[in-house]
């Protein structure tokens, strides 16, 4: 079983998938919390745009993603200030716009292999630079979000009572965008653009069926997160499927899984028979 | 007595509409002020120009002597919302990690202060009698609960001032006496100044020893425990209300009429 380590590639494709599935729950948690589960979908279609760009004018395709990640994340804010009733407006808006300039943008591509497999991720193709940027900016995303931790939780539970209490929310919601536009972007280029929302949203659907506390959702989504995404490689290495949407659909099974049980467990205890 | 707040020709517009229109009033340390009109009189409006969630569009608000504009000391104030649209209910959260948030701003990952914050939670817990419950999921408590927990977080930064807008709202009679004498408690024992929107006329006229009325067209009266009377409530609001049989049960508190 262990063959699979003795390829360079599959080695820097377990490492990536690792640290990509240590921040991608990080952000998802937040997200999920903030009923903004979307926000990853917009954030990942629209950055096809940078890649659709960076792959037709020579730039490095992960930058531009992450260039183009970034005004989208703070243009959802800024939209989303124009529509303060309804917040999905922004979404929408971002999205189509994102979709629309790839479209185009991609007719310039020469090479249309290598954008295709930004929408499905290629973690098996991953390049050495691309290895050490993807450790870099995982540790400062990691890093900055549990210096935050406890801000995060707070401008989550109830933004105006975190101001109050002297939490800089204005800040911590900013640097909050980048990381989340930064997380999507270096994620793009491993599980794919079409699938990255899912990775952000299934660990933390699992890990809220199971936990006790806010700590625990976010252990636990790490957790849920690093195991789809070790037992999706390993599946689709020896099945041969698609790693990105393997490791998707071994996190629906596992929360399928999960709610399937949880929904047995709810019928044996009301249809225990009550004594006396 | 020193002043708590002092809010001098207050306006704020919606719109353009005027919801707020020249108001002046001042509260002094250690007051329990309600503040009780009909919908749409600009309590909720009033309360949030309080704590700087709105801007006014005139006039001068001081708290603590300080103008709010470069008031700085926002752990001396605590402000609880109404808790539907401010809370998720599902939201993983335990008692403890939801009263321990009011503490963050104090503390970050490189001060290593848990075990005070831990102890401190737990005083905040045990002064509205939720010790009990720390490791429960707020989302798991009644409404009443709920807002003796969001009392207890505002507590843990011991607060000079407490904002709190309708605290009462959707939870059932017996759980509202216990917050109106939870707050009476706080302020006699604490000496906490009490600023709270409330429907509740019978109640607050009860624990309060200030009203302020606002009424559509934007009047604004201060009254003291002199005028807390059913005459004087019922010729503010236009239609008779009786509350004088109103004797809070927790407390035996009653009205003064």
């Amino acid at each position: 079983m262990l063959e699979i380590f003795q390829y360079n590639f599959m080695i820097k494709a377990f490492l990536v998938g690792m640290l990509i599935a240590l921040i991608v729950p990080c952000i998802g948690l937040v997200v999920v919390l903030r009923r903004l589960s979307m926000i990853g979908d917009t954030l990942s279609h629209s950055s096809l745009a940078g890649v659709a760009g960076g792959l037709a004018f020579g730039i490095n395709p992960i930058l531009g993603a992450t260039i183009i990640s970034i005004f989208s994340a703070f243009g959802i804010e800024k939209i989303r200030k124009s529509f303060p009733r309804y917040a999905e407006i922004a979404l929408a808006i971002i999205m189509s716009t994102g979709i629309g300039l790839a479209g185009i943008l991609s007719g310039f591509v020469k090479n249309t292999s290598g954008f295709h497999s930004f929408l499905f991720g290629s973690i098996v193709a991953i390049s050495s630079i691309e290895l050490i940027s993807t450790i870099i900016l995982s540790i400062v995303v990691f890093a900055s979000v549990i210096i935050l931790y406890r801000e995060l939780f707070y401008i989550t539970f109830d933004e105006v009572s975190a101001r109050l209490s002297g939490i800089p929310v204005k800040a911590i919601n900013s640097v909050f965008t980048l990381l989340t536009a930064v997380t999507i972007s270096i994620s793009a280029r491993t599980v794919g653009t079409l699938v990255i929302s899912s990775l952000m949203v299934l660990p933390v659907a699992c890990a809220l069926q199971l936990a006790k506390s806010y700590k625990q959702t976010f252990i636990y989504s790490i957790i849920f997160a690093e195991l789809f995404t070790i037992t999706g490689l390993f599946i689709s290495y020896y099945a041969n499927f698609k790693p990105g949407a393997t490791i998707v659909m071994t996190g629906v099974i596992c929360l399928l899984t999960i709610l399937f049980y949880k929904g047995i467990n709810k019928t044996l205890i009301i249809k225990k028979p009550v004594k006396g | 007595m020193q002043g708590a707040i002092d809010v001098n020709n207050l306006s704020f517009s919606y719109n353009g509409k005027p919801v707020i229109k020249d108001f002046s009033f001042s509260v002094n340390k250690g007051d329990f002020l309600g503040i009780i009109g009909a919908n749409g009189s600009g309590k909720s409006t009033l309360i949030k120009l309080l704590v700087k969630i709105l801007e006014p569009c005139g006039g001068e608000i001081k708290i603590l002597g300080q103008r709010i504009s470069s008031f700085k000391s926002w752990n001396k104030i605590g402000y609880i919302s109404q808790k539907a649209s401010s809370f998720n209910s599902s939201f993983p959260a335990t008692v403890e990690e939801v009263v321990s948030a009011n503490m963050y701003s104090k503390t970050n990952i490189f001060k290593k202060r848990d075990i005070k914050i831990k102890e401190e939670v737990y005083n905040a817990l045990q002064k509205v009698d939720m010790h009990q419950y720390g490791k429960s999921l707020i989302g798991n408590l009644s409404g009443g609960q709920q807002q003796r927990v969001f009392i207890a977080r505002v507590l843990v930064s011991r607060p000079e001032i407490m904002f709190l807008d309708e605290p009462t709202v959707g939870i059932d009679a017996k759980s509202e006496e216990a917050v109106y004498c939870l707050l009476a408690r706080l302020n006699k024992e604490l000496g906490i100044t009490i600023v709270m929107v409330t429907h509740d006329i019978g109640a607050i006229t009860v624990h309060a020893n200030k009203l302020l009325f606002l009424s559509e067209n934007g009047l604004i009266l201060q009254s003291t425990e002199d005028t807390m009377t059913g005459d004087f409530i019922s010729k503010m609001y236009g239609y008779g209300i009786n509350f004088q049989s109103h004797i809070c049960r927790y407390c035996n508190n009653k009205g003064e009429n």
